[in-house]
């Protein structure tokens, strides 16, 4: 009996091990996570607008359909990149998720303040080995440190009424991204 | 032979629990810093680099793109103020006020983050459209058949949830109390 006891004491600590492990190791093996989703129709370091959620039809889940969004998928394997994005007239913000999908930086236009954002975007060792010089040029731009070299902008534009939804498209669509030049 | 049963039924039960625990975690949206007002819940932490564990696999799992938190936050209602599940053969009212933020929008999803197909191709409300009481409150009835008003049709569907986000708002991770962020009700009516 006490043999029955110690068993089922083992497999629950055992389970209590499965558990956390699958849910450690979920991220990375999951297959349809948003940047597998998003890979066939994004060219890597482009803005690609994406089209808008439908009944039938929805790449990503749980997206807002109020809002047009255009997704540059990024790699900064070969230094880091520029994003420029004019703000629309309702509401625009910039999202910046890793490959695993986890938001780790987000911005308004309101608090990006200007008719265009401009967003300087690179991983923390080429941030560090920017010249000190470089850094006070690039001082009116924001400088994002990117925890992975792979992952995902997103850029969302608010259409008010479906009839502004045009507008929004329009504004998205003229955002770019695209590998600094020095 | 005693020893090797004893190992197999270890493995089992470890094997049951682990993965039925993981898929319960996943499955039931229960999580850590959720904040719960009436039947919405947000966890404001998805939307950081502080996201944890659970919150993480579950968007590995569905694909998801969570609202980042210098971008807004998202409440979801799965049931009404009474706990019961939102049903869309039935009459929903979604009444009273939200809190301070630029733009709202809210949206009625599938329990699997689909938008439900309608006659009217209407998903959502923004702040902008919704018409309001002169005191500035609103009331939205998310229906089957038509209402006038703020109508949400619901298609039908046997179950649905209601995803309310806010734009620019200071409602965040240090928010912890209804004063801070008045969420509208939702009552459930009667059913067809």
């Amino acid at each position: 009996m006490t043999r029955w006891l110690l068993w089922t004491l083992a497999g629950i600590i055992l389970g209590g091990i499965v558990h956390l492990g699958t849910i450690l190791a979920l991220p990375r093996t999951a297959s349809q996570d948003a940047y597998s989703r998003l890979e066939p129709i994004t060219p890597v370091n482009t803005m690609t607008p994406i089209p808008r959620p439908t009944a039938a039809k929805a790449l990503i889940p749980y997206m807002d359909p109020a809002f047009a969004v255009a997704v540059c998928r990024y790699d900064l394997g070969n230094g880091p990149m520029k994003l420029t994005a004019p703000v629309s007239q309702a509401y625009t913000s910039v999202t910046f998720y890793t490959r695993r999908g986890v938001a780790y930086y987000g911005i308004n236009d309101r608090a990006a303040g200007r008719r265009t954002i401009e967003l300087l975007l690179m991983t923390v060792p080429q941030h560090d080995a920017m010249p000190e010089d470089a850094e006070v040029t690039a001082a009116d731009r924001l400088i994002i440190e990117s925890p992975s070299p792979t992952g995902l902008i997103v850029l969302r534009a608010l259409s008010p009424e479906p009839g502004l939804m045009p507008m929004a498209q329009a504004s998205v669509a003229a955002a770019r991204c695209a590998a600094q030049t020095q | 032979m005693r020893l090797l049963i004893g190992a197999l039924y270890t493995f089992l039960l470890a094997a049951v629990i682990g993965l039925g625990s993981t898929w319960v975690a996943l499955t039931r949206n229960t999580g850590f810093g959720t904040l719960q007002i009436g039947a919405w819940t947000a966890r404001p932490k998805t939307g950081t680099a502080d996201i944890d564990p659970y919150a993480r696999a579950a968007i590995a799992r569905t694909g998801a793109l969570p609202v980042a938190i210098g971008d807004g936050v998202a409440f979801v209602a799965r049931t009404d103020d009474n706990g019961r599940p939102l049903d869309g053969r039935c009459d929903a009212v979604i009444s009273g006020t939200t809190p301070a933020a630029r733009f709202f929008t809210l949206t009625l999803y599938d329990p699997d983050g689909r938008l439900v197909a309608n006659s009217l191709d209407r998903q959502g409300f923004t702040s902008e459209e919704l018409v309001r009481h002169q005191d500035g409150n609103f009331e939205i009835t998310v229906a089957p058949r038509a209402r006038p008003g703020n109508w949400l049709p619901t298609g039908g569907v046997e179950r649905y949830i209601l995803v309310m986000r806010f734009y620019d708002t200071s409602v965040g991770v240090a928010t912890r109390a209804e004063r801070e962020a008045p969420m509208p009700s939702v009552k459930t009516g009667g059913c067809r």
